[in-house]
């Protein structure tokens, strides 16, 4: 892009002029004025603590209206390889270069061939309704959301993550990031750990060896196999600004294909699941926002000192309310809840089921048919709609019915059922030959091998005086709260300590993903019996996880992906280490020590 | 004329600022010294602070949070009042008139200057607590034992906030306080960033 036209985006800032032009709605906004008192502020306040939805009184709570259905949903662009980079990536960081400090890239000559992809974060103008004016946001590429990495499984891929945002940025956001890739098996290094931020002017490689966990122990393949993964996605992950950051637009997907799942429908190679496939065509991504709007169709950050609030506009793939044009056969979608803290559940319209194939990324064992689908922050699910048997000119509806506490409530505010709360419309416009399958079978799970865990280690998160803990401490890059052997197994027991709390807390753990072992003392449902690296507790809930530690050593985190609680510390710092210090006792009861 | 046109001619703009304005409120609060102050005009507008809520006689974190303050307000030198204000304002107003604060800051050997404790008129003050720190469960929100342990930090010219635990080690409350200053202020001075494992 030409200098300047850079530099106009970077100072998208809407000028008073246009403001004024663009200016405030005045139906269904609440904007009191200053006039008001500060006692009726107070009476609003403890109205609001008594249960009367939002607290309204200095924010809007309300978007500008807009008419659904008026866009077609966009297909995010794939990312291009680069012939070359420059400076050429090095396994130690190049910081005169330019690059950010970081610890050398471990496993570096084991992969030699990399493709090499350069991605820039900035700050750009973003339609998400074209009702609205275009909004300020910052992207990868300056895009929401970002471009696509399509990889393939043995192939790694080296990102340069530029960071272009605009130093002297004001307002919510902070134009210093780290990226991490979510669900995919990294070496710290290259993991995005939250204090290991970047600066404007700084960039930084991230090495992704698109390579399922154990690669020391099945080196022919480089890996398991039975630990590939699929549908991923990166983000960013500065320590206490996430929340604003992500909302602001800085997330992508990532795909990995191999030679099971291989993206193409048509493929008689042995092995090939043949899923429906194409990438924007029959293989579709459906990732999820919501926003609040100001007035002037900027995006509303949020309450100062506070995450972004929920939206009241649904985004699918960083548009409001699109609609698909579909054909009369089957399609995969890839659907991603990207925060910052709605949990959304689906249905649709018709009561059709969703097949389905992946949780988290990874293929399940069978293909699962669900009505109604909860989709927690971070959580993903790849499942198959089937149009063959539609009518022409039908018209199918993605409906969200989840209730959410309001900031103050007392109860869940439930949705009305009403046209503001379907995500998305597919329309069966015609049809189109279909060679894709729906498997009997999608995988092989790898197998738990409960006589490799080293020990139980125990992970409570709580809450006292308005600060999250985790194991009772408060998170502190700087200290690692566990240490585990590098190529252990352990069992770990996750516990939202707070039982009368209303806040699911889903739980990410980073580099490996874990089978769920029991939930509450019953062995977990159907749709979670794949791998996963999400995990959502309610108050009280407890969950026991297998986890194995492989590949790689380094500091490695586990946090609620709320990302208003992951920004309110909600994290803790764990490291995969060749030899571990003797353990704290309290959180660790090795093997041999287990009541069985 | 549309209907959008309409809409959008007659409507207001939306201000960062005014919002701002609004959230933090203007409420006239009275210092451990007596001395009558606004909150958003005198304590936030073009300054970088820390807020947070004590009472005198908390038996729980009040004397821990305000030790950790001190070891940061010791940290930071003389930029505490000049360019980074401290304020401690009380959950309990009706029982922490300015000479109870006083003593309460002088019990535990804080250095005045710089660092605020306040009081004020305890509907404006719950007012405060509720749009700085409440938390989104009544139960916990209005159980004063519970009371908030966070810091509010603000950079208010370049409209920047956090929160960081007045727990966390005086080294991390630094660490955030230091991240409200400009992101091009910290590039210059940044020579040595964070410790790569």
């Amino acid at each position: 892009m030409p200098k300047r036209q850079e530099k106009k985006r970077k100072d998208s800032k809407i000028t008073r002029r246009e403001a004024l032009k663009l200016g405030l709605m005045t139906s269904g906004v609440t904007l009191l004025t200053s006039t008001k008192s500060f006692r009726t502020h107070f009476l609003e306040a403890k109205v609001c603590a008594n249960g009367s939805a939002e607290d309204g009184v200095d924010r809007p709570i309300n978007s500008p209206p807009t008419r659904p259905f008026l866009q077609r949903l966009p297909i995010p662009p794939i990312a291009v390889p680069q012939p070359g980079l420059n400076p050429a990536p090095s396994r130690k960081a190049n910081m005169a270069g330019g690059e950010a400090l970081r610890a050398e890239h471990q496993r570096w000559d084991d992969f030699p061939q990399k493709v090499l992809y350069k991605i820039h974060q900035k700050a750009g103008l973003h339609q998400f309704h074209p009702q609205l004016p275009p909004t300020p946001v910052w992207g990868y590429d300056g895009i929401v959301p970002g471009p696509t990495i399509l990889a393939q499984q043995g192939v790694p891929a080296l990102v340069r993550f530029y960071n272009n945002l605009p130093a002297d940025h004001k307002g919510w956001g902070i134009p210093e990031t780290t990226i991490h890739l979510h669900n995919a098996h990294t070496a710290s290094e290259s993991d995005g750990f939250a204090a290991d931020f970047f600066m404007p002017g700084q960039f930084k490689d991230n090495l992704y060896l698109n390579t399922p966990a154990g690669i020391d122990a099945f080196p022919e393949t480089k890996g398991d196999p039975r630990e590939a993964r699929h549908t991923l996605w990166f983000h960013d992950h500065r320590v206490d600004f996430t929340a604003h950051n992500t909302y602001k637009g800085l997330a992508a997907l990532y795909l990995i294909f191999d030679d099971k799942d291989t993206g193409v429908e048509k493929d008689l190679r042995p092995g090939a699941l043949q899923l429906p496939a194409g990438y924007g065509q029959f293989d579709i991504p459906l990732i999820l926002s919501d926003k609040l709007f100001n007035p002037d169709g900027s995006l509303f950050g949020g309450i100062p000192g506070s995450a972004p609030p929920l939206g009241d506009k649904f985004c699918v793939n960083g548009v409001i309310q699109p609609y698909l044009p579909v054909f009369r056969r089957k399609y995969r979608f890839r659907l991603l809840n990207t925060g910052p803290s709605r949990i959304w559940t689906f249905t649709l319209s018709d009561q059709r089921p969703f097949i389905i194939i992946a949780t988290d990324g990874n293929l399940l064992p069978s293909p699962l048919p669900m009505n109604m689908l909860t989709v927690n922050v971070a959580e993903r699910f790849d499942f198959i709609l089937d149009f063959s048997k539609a009518q022409l000119g039908d018209k199918i509806y993605l409906q969200n019915t989840q209730a959410m506490f309001v900031r103050g409530g007392t109860e869940p505010v439930a949705l009305p059922p009403n046209i503001a709360n379907l995500v998305m419309r597919f329309d069966v416009v015609g049809d189109c030959p279909d060679d894709s399958r729906i498997p009997e079978t999608l995988c092989e799970l790898p197998p738990i091998e409960l006589n490799k865990i080293a020990g139980t280690r125990i992970w409570n998160f709580d809450l006292e005086n308005g600060i999250f803990l985790v194991n009772n401490r408060i998170f502190d890059e700087t200290r690692c709260d566990a240490q585990v052997q590098k190529g252990t197994a352990e069992r770990w027991i996750l516990r939202n300590k707070l039982p009368h709390s209303r806040w699911v807390h889903p739980v990410h753990i980073h580099c490996e993903e874990f089978q769920i072992l029991s939930f509450n003392g019953v062995r977990p449902p159907p749709h979670q019996r794949g791998r996963k690296d999400v995990i959502a507790l309610s108050g009280g809930d407890e969950a026991e996880i297998f986890m194995w530690f492989r590949d790689f050593t380094g500091k490695y985190l586990i946090h609620c992906h709320n990302l208003a609680h992951e920004d309110d510390f909600m994290m803790v710092r764990w490291d995969i280490v060749d030899q571990p210090l003797p353990q704290p006792a309290a959180t660790f009861i090795p093997h041999e020590k287990r009541i069985l | 004329m549309n209907r959008r046109t309409f809409l959008t001619k007659a409507a207001k703009p939306f201000s960062l600022d005014a919002l701002w304005r609004r959230h933090y409120t203007n409420v006239v609060l009275t210092t451990h010294e007596g001395k009558q102050v606004r909150f958003y005009d005198d304590l936030i507008k073009g300054k970088i602070a820390a807020i947070n809520f004590i009472y005198v006689n908390c038996e729980g974190i009040c004397p821990l949070t305000t030790t950790n303050l001190i070891q940061v307000q010791e940290a930071l030198k003389d930029r505490v009042g000049r360019d980074i204000f401290l304020y401690s304002i009380t959950l309990k107003p009706e029982q922490d008139d300015p000479t109870a604060l006083k003593h309460f800051a002088q019990m535990h050997g804080v250095k005045l200057p710089g660092w605020l404790f306040l009081t004020g008129d305890p509907d404006e003050i719950e007012t405060l607590r509720f749009r700085l720190f409440s938390v989104d469960s009544p139960n916990i929100d209005e159980n004063i034992e519970q009371h908030t342990g966070m810091i509010h930090l603000v950079n208010e010219p370049i409209k920047r906030t956090c929160k960081v635990p007045a727990l966390a080690t005086p080294r991390q409350i630094i660490q955030s306080i230091s991240w409200m200053e400009p992101t091009t202020v910290r590039m210059m001075k940044r020579s040595k960033p964070t410790q790569a494992l």
